[in-house]
């Protein structure tokens, strides 16, 4: 544990990197921290506070919780109303609100709602089950996908029948690219998230600063990897050298885990997705290929998404875009807080109205 | 949306169960004493004039944990509201609601470890009652411990009480018992020998108070963790309060679990700590005390007060930046990736 937690945070060295940033004085530069777990442990560290204004961290649409559209939260609740259905869920699911209602109220209802923390565990309930239907709310990136991929070749190999995923998975690259040629949002640079390049490893991300030519730094989570990855990002881009780098080179690799690439793709293929806030991004999702369909609870149960309308006033989309930030929302800490989230930003622990809420940026 | 209607967030201790207390409790029970806000009341009977009556209710699962039981729990957690007053833990009374079925040696092991608490901490269980209801209609076993102490002349203790320069002690490591539960409530799939630090505080107030009897606030930091009481210390005080994440212990354990989950060992709960707010000058002899006693050992101090009004709790960050540590929301969830 030590070799990884405690000198990350050592806080000679970070005042050191923090003294050479503030000695930044060059154009407002604008940084994406792609991922959701950076936007939390930015504003956990209180690292935005550290950087002169000239740095500007914006958040970009990496929580997947936040990018789930309200759709989908309205499939989940009317199916968590079939009283022969399980709803298995990531914890952060339950109070995403959906046009109506939310999965912990229907589980406050009666409805046979249960979190788990690994999508085996939701296999395991209906292997004990077989008169139930297990559905699990199939959501996440590239980090989360390939064990939802493993549950369903388990389900599979095992003979479970009455185990199926409701899927929004999404994908990261799509939305880069997305994100990358936005002539409103003028990144200068990423911070790429470390779990998602873990999987997917770093070629994508050299094709984003070589042919999109958006300086990169592939980042880790501690204090330290942070802001020595703003800093070097922060160097490059002032030095005109728009490369790749990637300093969590002690868990991602150029190839990623081909093993979870190699999983996910066996069960899931690209599908066009819509993104909660930004709209439809062609073959940004993952649907279920035919061979699996049997798991497909979208097929199982005959389930079609509607087109749902945002909350009136939410900002969630241009927060998600980058475009503005939570304190541009008139909804912000009013209508909306953690406890009765209005827009998805509000509701996951990683979301960045949540972090902002929590830890005032 | 629907209509409102209780979720479990409403129990978490954080927000949602402060609006519940707010909007429906304190409104329809309003009264001097309740609107005090501590974690126990002080009442004046005629010539008994420093009585001190409090209670709580345990639905805790698992009932049996690593370092302790919901019996243990039971006895420790209204002592230990007693003691955050300063007050010497006298009487209990215990509600039993058991579910049908329930083993009746399990029971006993639940009740054996509420008798050697008590007795640990010198408190008679003197009244109580059991109910049983259907299979289904309770979870194992509730139970309801309430509590009467005697608080010592000059004594003055509570959570309006925190005033500018005042430093902020905590007991031991934080986020032991939240952590422990957590890891035997769901299946997570990993193993830390994470102990919950479920303890009677009494002695350990008594030995404070001994020495220091103007402490200003004491408060053990349950549900919502340190960051929630904190905050509704600052609240109730109507200061700011400042705390250094660098002084903040935490078990490597915990921290792993944490770390891993995505969740803040200051919001965690915690069952054997107490949160203690004394004037600069006394702070090394409080110090002092509780390292001198088994449950106080780990003690240090954490922060302080800083200025009044505006109430709120800052975090001085290992980075050197600062944040503001607001009321936990609903309960914490583990994060998705």
């Amino acid at each position: 544990m030590r070799n990884y937690i405690d000198e990350f945070r050592d806080s000679e060295v970070i005042g050191k990197i923090v003294q050479s940033l503030q000695g930044y004085s060059g154009r407002r530069l604008k940084i994406m921290e792609v991922c959701g777990t950076h936007t939390m442990a930015i504003s956990r560290y209180g690292l935005r506070s550290l950087l002169p204004p000239q740095i500007e961290l914006i958040s970009g649409p990496g929580c997947p919780v936040c990018v789930t559209p309200t759709s989908y939260i309205d499939s989940a609740t009317e199916l968590a109303d079939n009283k022969n259905v399980v709803i298995t869920t990531f914890g952060d699911m339950m109070r995403i609100p959906g046009s109506n209602s939310t999965l912990i109220h229907k589980k406050a209802q009666g409805s046979n709602v249960q979190m788990v923390y690994s999508p085996l565990n939701a296999v395991e309930l209906a292997r004990e089950n077989p008169d139930k239907e297990v559905v699990f709310l199939s959501v996440g990136f590239e980090t989360t996908t390939p064990v939802i991929a493993l549950s369903v070749s388990k389900a599979k190999s095992e003979g479970i029948t009455n185990y199926s995923v409701l899927t929004a998975n999404k994908t990261m690259p799509e939305a880069i690219k997305t994100l990358s040629g936005d002539s409103e949002l003028l990144i200068d640079g990423f911070l790429y998230p470390g779990h998602v390049s873990a999987i997917i490893g770093t070629d994508f991300f050299s094709y984003v600063a070589y042919n999109m030519e958006k300086a990169g730094v592939v980042a880790g989570f501690e204090p330290l990897d942070i802001l020595y990855s703003i800093k070097v990002l922060v160097d490059n881009i002032t030095n005109g050298n728009i490369v790749l780098e990637n300093m969590y080179s002690r868990i991602v690799s150029k190839e990623g885990n081909i093993k979870a690439q190699q999983k996910m793709y066996e069960v899931f293929e690209p599908v066009d997705s819509v993104w909660r806030g930004i709209g439809m991004i062609p073959k940004s999702g993952l649907g279920i290929v035919k061979e699996y369909e049997i798991f497909d609870a979208a097929k199982k149960f005959d389930i079609k998404q509607k087109d749902t309308p945002e909350p009136k006033g939410c900002l969630c989309g241009e927060v998600l875009k980058g475009k503005k930030r939570p304190g541009d929302c008139k909804l912000f800490k009013k209508r909306c807080t953690p406890e009765n989230p209005v827009g998805s930003c509000m509701v996951s622990s990683e979301g960045t109205c949540a972090a902002y809420y929590k830890y005032g940026g | 949306m629907e209509k409102n209607m209780i979720t479990i967030a409403h129990g978490s201790g954080g927000t949602a169960t402060s609006k519940l207390i707010e909007q429906i409790f304190k409104k329809h029970f309003c009264n001097d004493i309740l609107s005090q806000g501590d974690d126990s009341a002080r009442l004046d009977i005629g010539d008994a004039r420093n009585l001190v009556f409090t209670t709580d209710s345990f639905v805790v699962t698992p009932i049996f944990f690593n370092g302790g039981n919901i019996g243990k729990l039971a006895v420790c957690g209204t002592v230990n509201d007693l003691a955050t007053s300063g007050a010497k833990p006298l009487y209990l009374s215990c509600g039993f609601i058991i579910e049908e079925g329930f083993d009746i040696e399990e029971l006993e092991r639940i009740v054996e470890a509420m008798g050697a608490t008590a007795k640990e901490c010198g408190v008679k269980i003197v009244t109580g009652d059991t109910k049983v209801v259907q299979k289904g209609a309770a979870d194992k076993v509730f139970i309801n411990t309430s509590g009467i102490g005697i608080l010592p002349d000059g004594v003055n203790i509570s959570g309006r009480n925190a005033k500018v320069g005042d430093k902020i002690i905590i007991s031991g490591t934080i986020g032991d018992h939240g952590s422990s539960i957590f890891l035997e409530r769901e299946s997570i799939g990993f193993n830390a020998n994470i102990k919950s630090d479920c303890a009677p505080l009494s002695g350990m107030v008594q030995d404070i108070l001994s020495v220091v009897p103007e402490v200003h606030v004491l408060r053990d930091p349950t549900r919502g963790g340190v960051a929630t009481t904190l905050n509704e210390i600052a609240v109730q005080s109507n200061v700011s309060i400042l705390i250094r994440e660098d002084s903040l212990p935490v078990k490597r354990e915990v921290q792993g679990v944490c770390e891993l989950l995505g969740m803040d060992p200051l919001y965690m709960a915690n069952e054997g700590k107490m949160l203690c707010f004394v004037g600069e000058d006394k702070a090394d002899t409080v110090l002092e005390a509780l390292r001198n006693n088994k449950y106080g050992k780990d003690a240090r101090i954490i922060g302080e007060v800083t200025e009044e009004g505006q109430p709120k709790v800052l975090l001085k960050a290992l980075s050197g930046g600062s944040r503001i540590i607001s009321v936990l929301a609903g309960d914490q969830l583990p994060r998705i990736c």
